[in-house]
C-alpha cells in the first residue's frame, strides 16, 4: 500500500471511530468533525511541534480548536497521536473528561476550552502576543468555522492580530459553507486580505495543499481559507444541514461504516 | 490622590517589578501610561475599543505565562465582555486583572450607557472571580500589590468617591472598624465614610469589606452583633446579602440592604444629585440606618 493509500485508510478509520462514538453516545457533531479531519491530521502528523511529552513545554507550538463543537474529531486525532487513551465511547458520560466541547483543564493536549463560538481565535491572538513578548519562537494555529466567524469577537481579534503584526499566528477557516444559508461570507479572501492577513485559499481535504499552506510564514499573520465539505466522506451527510447534530440510526450507522471502509 | 490617579502608578510599579505583567488599555487612560509605554513597548498596549476580543486576548496572554491587566470603563468589561470573563478566565481558571473606572455612576452626566451599578452582582456569578472594591487610592495600591499575581481572575473597581482615611486592608479580609452591641453594619468600599459618619455615636459593630469575593465569613461570624445586619453597598444592593446567604450555616439575623435600588438610572447631573434621588446622600444613609435601628 502506498503512503497516500495508507493515509486515506487512516482517515477513514478515524471517521469510523468518530461515527461509532457518536452512534453509541448519541452525542457529538459528526459532519463538523469530518469537515476538519484532514486539516487536523496534517497539523498533527506533519506540522505541529507538540506531543504528549511536549504538551506543557513553553516552546511547543500551539493549536486551538476554536470551533469546539467538532470535539469528537479533535479527540479522535489527539488519541491517534498519543495524548490519551480514553475510549471515545466515554464522550459526554457523567465522569468522563471528554465532554461535548473540549476542556483544557481535563484533556491533555488541549490548549483552550472552547465551545461558545468566537473565543478561540482571540485567545490564540493573545497566545501569539504572549509568545512574541517573551521572544518565544513557537507558532500558534487556530481553526475556526465559517459560521463561527459571524461572531464579532473574531473580527475584533483579527484587527488586534494584524495591527500587532502577529506573524507567529495562522488562522485557519473551515469554509464548509454551512453559514451560507444565514450570512454569505462571499469574498472571504478579500475580507481577510483587507484585514491585512496574508491570505490563501486551498482545498481543505488535500493534504499536500494543507501542509504547504500551514508552513507559510510572512511578515503578516496568515489566514488559510480551507474549502471543505461538511460531512466529507459520507454522501448522504455531505453539505446536508440536517446532519449538523444528528445521530445515525442502526441502518445508517452500518451503511456509513460500509461507505467509509 | 484619587484611585484613578493611583492606578497607573501601582500598575506601573508592577510592570517594573514583574516582567510578566502586560497592560491592555481600552483606549482610555492612555496618557497616564505613556511613560510606561515608552519604557515597555512590548508590555503596554492601547489595544483598542473591542472589549470581547480584549478579554479573550488577555486569557491567551495568561496562557503563555503573562499577567494581563485590562483597563476600561466598567460596563464594557463587566457586562459587554461578561461571557469572556465567565469562560476564558472563570471556567478555564486562569489569572488576570480587570481594573474598571466609572463605578456605578461616576460618569454622572453620561447616562445609563456609561453607568454600571450591576458590575459586582453580575461578576459575583462567576465562581472564582475575585471582586475588590478599594476605598482609597492607598487601599487600591495595597490590594493590587497583594493580589495582581495570585493566578485568579480579579476585578478591581475604581471609584471617584474615596473615603477620607485609609484602612490597613488585606486582600480577601474584612476589617473591624469598631465593636458595639446593637447591630452589625457592613460598609463596602467607598461607602465607609458615610457609614462611619452615620454610626459615629451608635453602639454598633462596623465591619469594612474591600473584598466582596472572596467573602470573609470569619470576620462576620466572629463579630456578629445583635440580630440585625445592615449592608451598605455602592452598587445595586444585594451582592453581600447573597454572599451571606451562601454561608454554610444559616446566620441568625435580619438583613437590611442600603445601596442602589435595581432601577434604570435615567437622571444625569452630579453624583451627589443622583445620590439624592437614590437615598444615598449622607443624610439619607444616616436616616435609613437610624430607622432600621428604631432610633427615632
Amino acid at each position: 500500500m502506498c503512503n497516500t493509500e495508507m493515509i486515506r485508510e487512516k482517515i477513514n478509520y478515524l471517521k469510523r471511530e468518530i461515527l461509532t462514538a457518536c452512534y453509541r453516545t448519541r452525542e457529538g457533531h459528526v459532519a463538523s468533525s469530518y469537515s476538519i479531519l484532514d486539516i487536523l491530521y496534517v497539523m498533527y502528523s506533519r506540522i505541529l511541534d507538540n506531543d504528549l511529552v511536549k504538551s506543557k513545554d513553553e516552546k511547543r507550538d500551539r493549536f486551538v480548536l476554536s470551533k469546539g463543537h467538532a470535539a469528537v474529531g479533535y479527540y479522535a486525532i489527539l488519541k491517534e497521536f498519543g495524548y490519551f487513551d480514553d475510549p471515545l465511547e466515554m464522550m459526554c458520560a457523567f465522569h468522563s473528561r471528554l465532554g461535548g466541547h473540549p476542556d483544557c483543564n481535563k484533556v491533555p493536549g488541549i490548549e483552550a476550552s472552547t465551545g461558545s463560538l468566537g473565543h478561540g481565535v482571540p485567545m490564540a491572538v493573545g497566545m501569539a502576543m504572549g509568545l512574541k513578548i517573551q521572544k518565544n519562537p513557537a507558532h500558534v494555529y487556530v481553526l475556526a468555522g465559517d459560521g463561527e466567524i459571524n461572531e464579532g469577537s473574531v473580527w475584533e481579534s483579527l484587527l488586534i492580530a494584524s495591527h500587532n503584526a502577529l506573524n507567529n499566528l495562522t488562522v485557519i477557516i473551515d469554509y464548509n459553507h454551512s453559514t451560507d444559508r444565514a450570512i454569505d461570507l462571499n469574498n472571504l479572501q478579500d475580507k481577510l486580505s483587507a484585514f491585512s492577513f496574508n491570505t490563501v485559499t486551498i482545498n481543505g481535504h488535500d493534504h499536500n495543499e494543507i501542509e504547504k499552506s500551514l508552513l507559510i510564514r510572512d511578515q503578516r499573520p496568515t489566514a488559510i481559507i480551507c474549502e471543505t465539505i461538511k460531512g466529507k466522506g459520507i454522501a448522504e451527510m455531505q453539505n446536508n444541514p440536517a446532519w449538523h447534530h444528528r445521530m445515525p440510526t442502526d441502518e445508517e450507522y452500518n451503511r456509513f461504516l460500509e461507505e467509509l471502509s | 490622590m484619587k484611585m484613578r490617579q493611583q492606578f497607573p502608578l501601582s500598575v506601573g510599579q508592577s510592570l517594573d517589578d514583574n516582567e510578566k505583567v502586560v497592560v491592555l488599555l481600552g483606549d482610555i487612560g492612555v496618557w497616564s501610561f505613556h511613560k510606561y509605554k515608552e519604557k515597555y513597548p512590548d508590555r503596554v498596549y492601547n489595544i483598542g475599543i473591542l472589549e470581547q476580543a480584549t478579554i479573550s486576548t488577555a486569557a491567551g496572554l495568561a496562557k503563555t505565562g503573562m499577567i494581563p491587566v485590562v483597563h476600561t470603563i466598567a460596563p464594557f468589561i463587566a457586562e459587554r465582555a461578561y461571557e469572556q470573563l465567565k469562560l476564558d478566565f472563570g471556567y478555564q481558571n486562569i489569572g488576570g486583572n480587570f481594573i474598571s473606572v466609572g463605578a456605578s455612576y461616576d460618569y454622572s452626566g453620561l447616562g445609563m450607557t456609561h453607568y454600571c451599578p450591576a458590575d459586582v452582582n453580575v461578576l459575583s456569578s462567576i465562581p472564582n472571580m475575585q471582586i475588590i472594591l478599594p476605598g482609597t487610592a492607598e487601599e487600591f495600591d495595597s490590594l493590587y500589590r497583594q493580589g495582581y499575581d495570585n493566578d485568579r481572575p480579579t476585578y478591581y473597581r475604581i471609584s471617584e468617591d474615596s473615603n477620607s482615611v485609609s484602612v490597613d486592608v488585606a486582600f480577601g479580609k474584612a476589617n473591624v472598624i469598631k465593636k458595639g452591641s446593637a447591630a452589625t453594619i457592613i460598609a463596602v468600599g467607598s461607602m465607609l465614610d458615610k457609614v462611619m459618619n452615620a454610626v459615629q455615636r451608635l453602639d454598633v459593630t462596623l465591619l469594612y469589606y474591600t473584598s466582596v469575593a472572596p467573602f470573609d465569613y470569619d470576620t462576620l461570624i466572629n463579630n456578629l452583633t445583635g440580630n440585625k445586619i445592615i449592608i451598605v453597598e455602592p452598587y445595586y444592593s444585594g451582592a453581600v446579602a447573597k454572599a451571606i446567604m451562601e454561608y454554610s450555616e444559616p446566620i441568625n439575623a435580619f438583613m437590611y440592604n442600603i445601596g442602589i435600588p435595581k432601577t434604570d438610572l435615567t437622571t444625569y447631573g452630579s453624583r451627589d444629585e443622583i445620590d439624592s434621588v437614590l437615598g444615598l446622600t449622607q443624610e439619607a444613609v444616616s436616616g435609613r440606618i437610624s430607622n432600621i435601628l428604631d432610633l427615632h
